[in-house]
């Protein structure tokens, strides 16, 4: 029997990375929010590697952390290790990557949204959404026992569960990740009301026992000495950690595995969803890179309180026996004890361009979703979502406009803006070069660029604000200071530059332009003129700011392009089929996608810069009133 | 797509008329003219909606161009509601070109088909009954230049540009990759290896620009030559082309019997027409000598322009000249259209097929007007290289290599300062961008289809 069990205003369907941070918006937001999950134990679950961030993955936790989200200081308070990668490469791509206790982080995250107001977690299924006569707007969400929960907003995050398919070798069931029960039932409602759903394909390596493992064949990889957290609201963080380590395949382990290929799922057709390029699995990389004789395995800990350890870069669909039978050939896995096998998995995801930028459906009044469910992949990808989501969810309540970031904004707004304009067909993951202003999008300036907006949305409290304030402030007057101060050719910089084989100075210079000498660092500068006690993060941003300043101009000239674009904005009720002069594809498109603006409509695949004209003139014609004058 | 930026054009026809108007429009119209217009006063001095006499002048070699009027009209009462320049060049073809080169270096791009009149519509300034006419002109002039386009991509310069620009993605694929996937163990490219690429590139990249001298092709001229097999009326067109008598007519076959030149200006593209003696098996050694030299001369045309009779049709002997031709530009001319009627005509142009065929009664004077505009027009496309080298003919395809080029550049001096690789990337990037704006690809997929194909990378 069907029951009413309560009134919110906003529902999230799915606790994992994506729903966690929607929830934690909405609620904060003053929203009266539940958040669903099948397993409450699997909130915020890494059923992948348990490590967060890497290259652009940890630009997008630290705008999560610029607009008031909970991942950075989630991962800060249970990380094992910390680094920073990409550290000699140029500021734009610094990356922080942590090896999270997987277990810690989902306590921690479950308990950060159990303490917070305006939230309840339930435990169920969610198998029907409930809409309004016409479809076309949100009133509730239904639960596998027959529960009724009124809602204004729902928020889809069901990451790889709807109706997720488990594949072993040639043995292949009904099952979501991490051994969790599927959600068969929702796909089925979101067709109903006339959602395009997508197969997308994903898949894990295998768990191991630490104890059957031989270190002393593999390489360690340590962490960071100086570690750098990922939340701006984190104060230093000093801890130990704990290694990862190193081994390769080698020739045996490819013979294996090219020996048995013919009973990979992938090979005989049994997987017909679309897998993600950047993850190849191992049968995948011997097959595609025949000629390279090893793969790089990294073995990380799961946890401070587990033996289990996480094999990167094996994942596998081979059935079972072949993939114990390859990892013994590994030195170092030779007596190998397998506790969780590598498993692929197939899942029911959307057509994200099906959804605004605000990542609300364009026919659906209410109805949002984020993460995985609109083809991405990572954990830091469906936060991301999640964030967005959750905010404009709470938006839509309080009846403000959305947030939506651009691409010059954030990585996050080269996320979605890619995801709903272009849409995908494998699962999408972040990289720094997707994002075409990325020397701005940098993840030590996450907060001057963001926090703003996580202000002016409600999500950052005054006295973070206020600390904001203070370092901005601290750094603009030491660029100011530097930009006109100046130092003598004295004996004392004068050995300072030849100890740094850096060209001599006759008279006085700049010290900005100094600065700009790439052999010259902001630290250095102390010996030779007397610095201010400041921050790291205020340090860092004088020296980036000064030292680049060049290439920043010239992106910033670039963004202000883009931005002339992005604001020429289209109608949404705009009829594409009737604009004489656009090409067929580009009706189509148009029609389908409904872009913001011309900026976004150019974006689209199969829009020419031909149609972008008409686009613009039709749209002339549109605000003198469609009449002659 | 850039549509607020500064753009010029030349605004009467190309190659003829005795003066050029060149137009520039935007924001930085007056600074652009500054840098290259000398006159007696400065440009910010000069009142708007004058006219001022001065000299273009090179700035860095300081030679000068012309002797010009230029026409400053400031904002908002202009054509386009933009600050707008007007230069009146008077040097010819040649010269305008230098002028517009100078303008496109100096901060102006080309503008596309229609777009000061978009612009003045967009801004404003036309009656909105003018839109629908603007929208198929532009659609006209995508077909038009798509068609360019098309030609182009098979041609040896868009093989010569995709090559370049493959080149780039792969460097961008290579750095990319190890920014991001820095702890794969996948070979880093070194600096010295993206530099020594770099260099290379920019070298390909400037000699190419350096084709851009049409004013080498105009003052050789293009090297036409008539074609035919005997009697079909050679000697009459280059007669016509050349409006004198120069080579003999007689109806009697073979009477040319050596190569006769003679320089013209068809449309103002200078041009040396070669009238050949016609081509058939014969056992007459004078005759046969002058064969001999029609197929040599033929060999080194520019463009042949191949002679059929209407009244006889294609015979056997033009089959066998036709197919000396092959992949060679020609145009195909039936002529004496007077003596056959218009079934037999579609018949021959059945028969010939897809080249472009023309049809002139020499005799009557009819269908030369149409000849010459067809030149004119391949030309102008970049349809005649000289001697099949790979040429720039395209003023914006120009304005973008350059562009690459300097983007290159500044790729190389981030390079010689020490900046990080990341740096580097930004203006290897754009140079790719713009050599994908002629090419018609985008940057984006094709480093990521790059990255994925080449390196095993992932979890």
């Amino acid at each position: 029997m069907d029951y009413f069990a309560g009134s919110y205003d906003v529902a999230v369907v799915g606790a994992g990375h994506a729903g966690c941070e929607a929830a934690l918006a909405a609620a904060r937001l003053g929203c009266r929010t539940i958040i669903f999950s099948i397993n409450l134990d699997s909130m915020a679950n890494m059923p992948c590697n348990p490590s967060i961030g890497g290259t652009a993955k940890g630009h997008l936790v630290r705008e999560i952390d610029a607009l008031g989200g909970q991942m950075g200081k989630t991962t800060d308070k249970t990380f094992i290790q910390s680094k920073i990668l990409n550290n000699s490469k140029g500021p734009a791509v610094y990356s922080l990557r942590a090896q999270v206790d997987r277990r810690r982080y989902q306590m921690e995250m479950k308990h950060t949204l159990e303490l917070q107001e305006n939230l309840d977690i339930r435990q169920a299924e969610v198998v029907e959404l409930l809409t309004d006569e016409n479809r076309t707007r949100i009133t509730g969400v239904k639960t596998h026992t027959g529960a009724i929960f009124e809602c204004k907003a729902i928020v889809l995050t069901t990451g790889t569960y709807l109706q997720g398919r488990i594949i072993i070798g040639d043995v292949s069931y009904s099952g979501g990740p991490d051994g969790i029960f599927p959600a068969n039932r929702l796909s089925a409602s979101l067709l109903d009301l006339g959602i395009t759903l997508l197969r997308f394909k994903t898949g894990t390596p295998a768990r191991l026992s630490r104890r059957s493992l031989d270190f002393s064949k593999m390489t360690e990889q340590p962490g960071d000495e100086v570690i750098v957290p990922f939340s701006f609201d984190t104060e230093n963080i000093e801890k130990d950690q704990v290694s990862c380590w190193l081994t390769y395949t080698n020739k045996d382990t490819h013979e294996v595995i090219r020996k048995n290929l013919h009973r990979s799922p992938l090979y005989s057709g049994n997987i017909t969803g679309i897998g993600p390029r950047y993850c190849p699995s191992i049968e995948d990389k011997v097959v595609r890179f025949a000629d390279k004789e090893n793969h790089q395995v990294f073995v990380e800990p799961m946890g401070l309180e587990t033996e289990e350890m996480y094999l990167q870069g094996m994942s596998s669909s081979l059935p079972e026996d072949v993939q114990i039978d390859f990892m013994k050939t590994i030195p170092g896995l030779e007596n190998v004890k397998v506790m969780r096998s590598a498993y692929a998995i197939e899942y029911d995801g959307i057509d994200a361009t099906q959804l605004n930028l605000s990542l609300e459906f364009k026919n659906i009044d209410g109805l949002f979703s984020a993460g995985q469910i609109n083809g991405s992949s990572g954990y830091e990808e469906a936060a991301a979502q999640g964030i967005i989501a959750g905010i404009n969810a709470a938006m839509k309540i309080k009846e403000v406009k959305p947030l939506i970031l651009d691409r010059s904004q954030a990585y996050i707004g080269v996320l979605i803006d890619d995801l709903v304009t272009k849409g995908t067909r494998e699962p999408y993951r972040m990289m720094t070069s997707r994002a075409e202003y990325r020397l701005l999008l940098r993840q030590d300036n996450a907060d001057l660029r963001l926090t703003p907006l996580g202000k002016e949305a409600g999500l950052i409290s005054p006295e973070r604000y206020e600390r904001f304030l203070e370092k901005k402030e601290l750094i603009q007057q030491e660029v100011a200071r530097l930009n006109s101060s100046y130092l003598p050719p004295s004996e004392e910089v004068i050995k300072y530059l030849e100890k740094r084989d850096s060209t001599p100075i006759k008279s006085g210079i700049n010290v900005a332009e100094l600065l700009r000498r790439p052999e010259i660092s902001y630290e250095s500068l102390a010996e030779v003129m007397e610095l201010p006690q400041l921050p790291r993060s205020v340090r860092e941003q004088v020296e980036i700011s000064i030292k680049y300043e060049g290439y920043i101009k010239r992106q910033m000239q670039q963004v202000e392009q883009y931005k002339k674009l992005e604001g020429r904005k289209l109608p949404k009720a705009m009829d594409y089929s009737g604009i004489q002069g656009l090409r067929l594809e580009a009706r189509q498109k148009l029609s389908q996608i409904k872009p913001d603006s011309i900026g976004q409509a150019s974006r689209i695949t199969g829009v020419s810069p031909a149609d972008i004209s008409v686009l613009l003139i039709h749209l002339e014609q549109i605000n003198r009133g469609g009449a002659p004058k | 797509m850039h549509f607020e930026d500064t753009i010029a054009a030349l605004s009467t026809p190309y190659g003829t008329g005795g003066i050029g108007v060149i137009r520039i429009s935007g924001e930085f119209a007056f600074s652009v003219a500054a840098k290259i217009f000398i006159s007696s006063q400065a440009m910010e001095d000069i009142a708007s909606h004058t006219v001022s006499y001065g000299k273009i002048v090179e700035p860095e070699s300081k030679e000068m161009i012309d002797e010009v009027l230029m026409l400053k009209m400031a904002k908002p009462n202009t054509f386009t509601r933009e600050d707008v320049v007007e230069i009146h060049c008077h040097g010819g073809i040649v010269v305008i070109n230098r002028v517009m080169e100078l303008i496109f270096k100096y901060g102006a791009r080309p503008a596309e088909a229609g777009e000061f009149t978009k612009r003045a519509f967009l801004n404003g300034r036309i009656d909105l009954s003018q839109a629908e006419a603007i929208i198929d002109l532009i659609n006209s002039k995508t077909v038009e230049s798509s068609k360019a386009a098309v030609s182009h991509l098979e041609g040896r310069l868009s093989g010569k540009l995709k090559s370049l620009r493959e080149e780039l993605v792969e460097l961008l694929a290579h750095i990319e990759v190890t920014v991001d996937y820095p702890e794969h163990d996948i070979e880093e490219i070194t600096g010295e290896k993206v530099y020594d690429s770099l260099r290379q590139i920019k070298s390909e990249l400037c000699n190419l620009a350096k084709t851009f001298e049409r004013g080498k092709l105009l003052r050789d001229g293009i090297n036409v030559v008539i074609a035919g097999k005997p009697n079909v009326g050679k000697s009459s067109l280059l007669n016509q082309l050349s409006g004198h008598t120069r080579a003999i007519v007689t109806d009697i076959p073979g009477t040319t019997r050596d190569i006769i030149e003679e320089y013209v200006n068809i449309k103002g593209i200078p041009a040396k027409i070669t009238d050949t003696a016609g081509i058939r098996a014969t056992e007459d050694v004078v005759e046969k000598i002058g064969v001999d030299k029609a197929y040599r001369a033929i060999d080194e045309a520019d463009l042949i322009i191949m002679l059929v009779a209407a009244d006889t049709g294609v015979m056997s002997e033009d089959r066998e000249i036709l197919k000396g031709m092959k992949g060679r530009k020609k145009i195909i001319l039936i002529n004496k259209t007077d003596l056959a009627d218009s079934s037999r005509i579609q018949e021959i142009r059945r028969e010939l097929g897809t080249d472009i065929i023309l049809e002139a009664s020499v005799f009557m004077d009819q269908g030369i007007e149409g000849l010459e505009t067809a030149i004119s027009e391949m030309f102008y496309r970049g349809d005649i290289a000289k001697n099949e080298e790979v040429l720039l003919t395209n003023a914006r395809h120009k304005s973008l290599v350059d562009k690459a080029a300097t983007a290159i550049d500044q790729a190389l001096g981030s390079f010689e300062t020490g900046m990080p690789l990341d740096m580097v990337t930004i203006d290897i990037k754009s140079s790719a961008d713009y050599i994908g704006q002629i090419t018609g690809e985008s940057i984006d997929e094709a480093v990521m289809h790059n990255i994925f194909s080449r390196f095993c990378i992932g979890k």
